[in-house]
């Protein structure tokens, strides 16, 4: 392989992998939107770096082997040192709504992880320009590398360190500045400094630089400022990064939803965070189910209260509270179903005996596997369901989830569940309480629209709901509820001081007695949903409480346009935390986005001496812009539609990704033999690829989700299999306009290179951006119509173009 | 200067709470609030926006809370001048200095040893002799003062110690707020009556009526 192909390939995968260790570095030390955010706005370096080129081409183009080699170097050096630095900017997410001082530090993050991201792009940039010759082949490398890179990532941090695998990349980067350094008239000075990197970096760095510094206001920070805490173990994974603590002297009792009535009290728990916050628990347990006493006392055990050892599916199984829960109150069989490996191997590995060989059980059956998925191939219908409350209150309560996907709270999903229930089995899920209440409406809303559509006549026979001060209850009832069930419930709640919040003809005065609201929120809300004007009941609540769906997984998002003047006007009053962060984060990311892309890049692209005609640019800037956008709608759609058939977000994200780059890639390297044999017969390539795109794609859309249902059950690997098979014809067509346009501006307007690939670097990340805000808004299929738009208003344009002989 | 215009906000605002039918702040807790060195409980580095209606770092991953709060809290366990309070979270002990100046005596505890140590040199060096601190574990509370008139517990906490509810006197109330550093969802304000029931009450801070109007 040429030297250029192999660092092209390598800086390639070191960006991509960077920018996925990245935000999984920045979700630890900060908040995972918050991370999001910076990673956008730092990825414009791809686009900033046409600008440079732009600016500097015709000094750059004669040099071009040795700055390739130094922005590889400079790429692999600010890797580790913008990581360094960006640590020490003292952003406080938390306080941003308080301290305007914090938007200043932001937008010094912004900047210090900008760099690297501008070195990489420089060097891929720089190939585009000075190699015009080999476009394509230049363009399937880059796309092959990063599809490597993406898949690499994923594994490489089953097995290293965040840390450690910071150091790696920057190897990798490295390696890429010495096969280009080496064919460079510079070879000496640059091997030298190279090496003096490679030792620095692997010997010479203080460990103490490369430590990640947690925000002191998540979990973990704080739980360690308790006297004789003390971190047990902590391992890492793309999962999450996992720490266990004990605290002996002031012992953690997790014990959501308990009874004020409570004779009992939590035994002794180690506390494990993710990624430093988000508590769950492993609970000491000795095979005495009578030191639980607490678990008859919670919300959670009504289910138990209804029904006779039953056969439970707990999903979301963590660290075990939930299979103590269901071990106390009587169940007969448990099915555990737990995603993250790490943490069943906490429970069944370091700490079984601590756990009590909980899994062991002979009752108990443990599967690390995905909720969803699970369910979906399971053959078993259960007594009950029981959907783990696997969110942390202060996680659930400030609104920071709203950009993340969540399959376990759809219409679909419950249906699903349901359909596993046997007769007279229930479906529960407890969640946190807040006020006014969102998420625990928005269930019932999401429930009562399953029932509905599989002909449930009245739903609202099926529904109980109990809460305390800050859990709520919910079941589903396979069937409707008796006499004897309702009294049951009654009595639970009276016995334990919860109150009803809804069951079959529960009379309004009954609805707030021990734990009072200003009004029956739940009771009143349920009724709604229930009645003739439910829609009008949704349209006019403050917050988003839509059902959520397959298309539209946004369970967390209750963000309203129309409320948030009001909420703004309570900020000094107390209610801040009524304002509905992620929403508004994504909306200032697209917002930030834009104003940098025309102050970093089209602005100074603009004072560019430009020697095309006028229009040309327009048009052509315009093209890159349109497949910018459209390539990231298709590719984060699919993913999305990928990660339910793969049933995990990891495998889908090193599948599907790294299937579109690499296919895209394949498209790339052929679609130079596309454009010569076709523009022979006067049409244009980029339309034809356009067509199987759009065909492909809608194809896609009628036919993958009675495929992906029939097709569930498979094995992991033949699914796998399948997908990268699916994606790849869409990948190929998708890999061909870029180095199409690309090679035709080459040929007629080599100034402008530099310009498409700012262009397109600029749009890539508005389009993950406005992606995921169409989909929270409209649903991902919208945004594939949407992006097959765009890739036919960029064939409209080439044809223009070639029809006027411009290209 | 600065303390009266804070004191003059937080008013406002509670003016506009009356209004609104929210609870209104009680004078004497305004007094308090007025009378407080908030800057004297904040590190150096925020002292100049001790008087801002929010909340401050005080270091150690912790936060004094809102004045709008930290009245509001006050106000609801309706304090009297013969009151004996637990306060379960020192902190910088501000909360601790606003109920000294209301009741007869406050007990807290903090489980940070550096903001206990801190928290009771301070106090007793502004000479508030009727708060008295301790470091420990919260959730058992105080027994050797108890039964309290008042209860308030300014740490997170997933459900309500048991022992804390045993040491509040009959018809004796706790207050705890429910939220993330630096954002308060809602006040749970809990009542135990004459009869050891237990009564919660969810006071939101802000009067937010979820629904708009009918169209």
């Amino acid at each position: 392989m040429r030297p250029l192909f192999l660092a092209t390939l390598l800086i390639s995968a070191a960006a991509i992998a960077y920018e996925i260790l990245l935000m999984r570095m920045l979700s630890i030390v900060q908040w995972h939107h918050f991370a999001y955010m910076i990673i956008s706005l730092a990825l414009l370096g791809y686009g900033a770096s046409g600008t440079f080129i732009a600016i500097g081409r015709r000094w750059l183009e004669p040099r071009f082997e040795v700055f390739f080699s130094l922005s590889a170097l400079l790429f692999s050096v600010t890797m580790v040192a913008c990581f360094v630095l960006g640590q020490r900017v003292p952003f406080n997410a938390l306080e941003i709504v308080w301290n305007p001082r914090q938007f200043l530090y932001l937008a010094a993050t912004y900047l210090v992880f900008f760099v690297p991201f501008f070195f990489a792009a420089c060097c891929i940039g720089l190939a585009f320009t000075c190699r015009r010759s080999r476009i394509s082949r230049i363009y399937f490398f880059d796309l092959l590398g990063a599809g490597l890179g993406a898949m690499m990532i994923v594994g490489v941090l089953f097995l290293l360190s965040p840390q450690d695998t910071l150091i790696m990349l920057s190897v990798v980067a490295l390696l890429a500045s010495a096969s280009m350094g080496l064919t460079s008239n510079a070879r000496k000075p640059l091997l030298a400094v190279q090496l003096v990197c490679l030792v620095a970096l692997l010997f010479g760095l203080p460990k103490s630089w490369l430590e990640m510094r947690i925000s002191e206001y998540k979990g973990l920070n704080q739980a360690m400022q308790v006297v004789g805490s003390n971190v047990l173990t902590v391992s890492s994974s793309p999962l999450g990064l996992l720490t266990v603590v004990e605290s002996p002297r002031i012992p953690f009792r997790y014990a959501p939803g308990l009874s004020f009535n409570t004779g009992f009290e939590p035994p002794e728990q180690l506390a494990i965070f993710t990624d430093g916050d988000s508590m769950s628990v492993i609970t000491r347990f000795d095979g005495n189910l009578d030191a639980l006493g607490y678990m008859g006392d919670v919300t959670a055990a009504l289910p138990y209260a209804l029904l006779d050892a039953p056969h439970v599916l707990i999903l979301g199984a963590g660290g075990g509270a939930d299979v103590l829960l269901a071990l106390y109150n009587g169940a007969g069989k448990i099915d555990a179903v737990e995603l993250n490996p790490q943490i069943t191997n906490l429970v069944t590995g370091t700490f079984a005996g601590f756990a009590g060989h909980l899994y062991d059980d002979e009752r108990v059956t443990l599967h690390t596997q995905e909720a969803r998925g699970f369910v979906a191939r399971s053959k078993n219908r259960y007594d009950l369901i029981q959907v783990a409350l696997l969110d942390s209150f202060a996680a659930s309560g400030s609104g920071v989830q709203a950009l993340n996907e969540s399959y376990l709270y759809t219409v679909e999903a419950i249906q699903e569940y349901l359909r596993h229930t046997a007769a007279g089995g229930m479906l529960a899920v407890t969640r946190w309480l807040k006020l006014p209440p969102r998420d625990n409406l928005k269930l019932v809303a999401t429930v009562l629209k399953a029932l509905r559509e599989t002909g449930v006549a009245d739903p609202g026979r099926r529904l109980a709901m109990i809460r305390s001060w800050n859990t709520s209850t919910l079941l589903v009832k396979q069937g409707e509820f008796s006499l004897d069930d309702i009294a049951v419930i009654k009595e639970f709640a009276r016995s334990h001081s919860f109150d009803t919040a809804f069951y079959p003809a529960m009379p309004a005065h009954a609805a707030n007695r021990f734990n009072l609201l200003d009004q029956p929120y739940l009771y009143d809300g349920i009724t709604a949903l229930l009645g003739e004007n439910a829609d009008d009941f949704v349209a006019r609540y403050k917050f988003h409480i839509t059902p959520a769906t397959d298309d539209k997984p946004y369970f967390f998002h209750f963000f309203k346009w129309s409320a948030l003047p009001e909420v703004m006007a309570l900020r000094k009053r107390g209610g801040a935390s009524l304002i509905e962060w992620s929403y508004l984060i994504l909306i200032a990311t697209i917002a930030q986005a834009a104003v940098a892309g025309v102050i970093l890049i089209l602005l100074p692209l603009s004072r560019v001496k430009r020697s095309w005609p006028a229009g040309a640019g327009t048009r052509m800037g315009g093209y890159f812009f349109l497949l910018g956008l459209a390539f990231l709608f298709v590719e984060m759609a699919f993913i999305q539609k990928f990660i339910l058939f793969l049933s995990h977000p990891l495998y889908a994200i090193a599948v599907v990704l790294s299937g579109f780059l690499m296919f895209a890639g394949f498209g790339s390297a052929y679609s130079g033999r596309l454009a010569r044999r076709v523009e022979q017969t006067g049409r244009s390539p980029v339309s034809i690829a356009v067509a199987g795109i759009s065909a492909i794609a809608l194809l896609y859309m009628a036919l993958l989700p009675m495929l992906f249902q029939q097709l569930m059950g498979l094995a992991d690997g033949i699914k796998m299999a399948l997908s990268v098979f699916l994606i790849a014809p869409l990948a190929f067509c998708m890999g061909m306009p870029f180095p199409i346009g690309l090679n035709r501006v080459a040929d007629r307007l080599p100034d402008f290179i530099p310009w498409a690939w700012g262009i397109n670097g600029f749009a890539s990340v508005m389009g993950a951006s406005l992606a995921t805000l169409l989909a929270i808004e409209f649903g991902f299929t919208v945004v594939v119509l949407f992006a097959l738009g765009l890739y036919a208003a960029a064939a409209v344009i080439m044809r223009h173009q070639l029809a006027q002989g411009r290209l | 200067m600065a303390r009266a215009a804070m004191v003059d906000e937080v008013h406002f605002y509670a003016t506009l709470a009356r209004d609104t039918g929210e609870a209104a702040l009680d004078e004497d807790v305004m007094q308090s609030l007025g009378t407080v060195e908030r800057h004297e409980f904040v590190p150096a580095r925020e002292r100049r926006f001790a008087y801002e209606n929010r909340p401050l770092r005080i270091g150690h991953g912790q936060t004094i809370s809102q004045p709008y709060i930290v009245a509001l809290m006050t106000d609801l366990i309706e304090p009297d001048r013969d009151f004996v309070v637990l306060e379960i979270g020192t902190g910088s002990g501000y909360q601790a200095a606003i109920l000294a100046k209301l009741v007869t005596h406050v007990y807290s505890i903090e489980i940070i040893e550096a903001l206990a140590d801190e928290a009771a040199a301070r106090l007793a060096r502004l000479g508030y002799d009727n708060v008295t601190t301790k470091l420990g574990d919260g959730y058992h509370g105080w027994e050797e003062h108890a039964p309290y008139d008042a209860i308030v517990v300014t740490a997170a906490a997933s459900h309500v110690p048991p022992p804390l509810i045993r040491q509040l006197k009959p018809g004796g109330r706790m207050i705890i707020p429910v939220g993330g550093r630096f954002m308060t969802q809602q006040l749970l304000l809990l009542e135990k009556t004459d009869d050891d029931e237990v009564i919660t009450r969810q006071i939101a801070a802000v009067r937010f009526v979820p629904l708009t109007r009918e169209r």
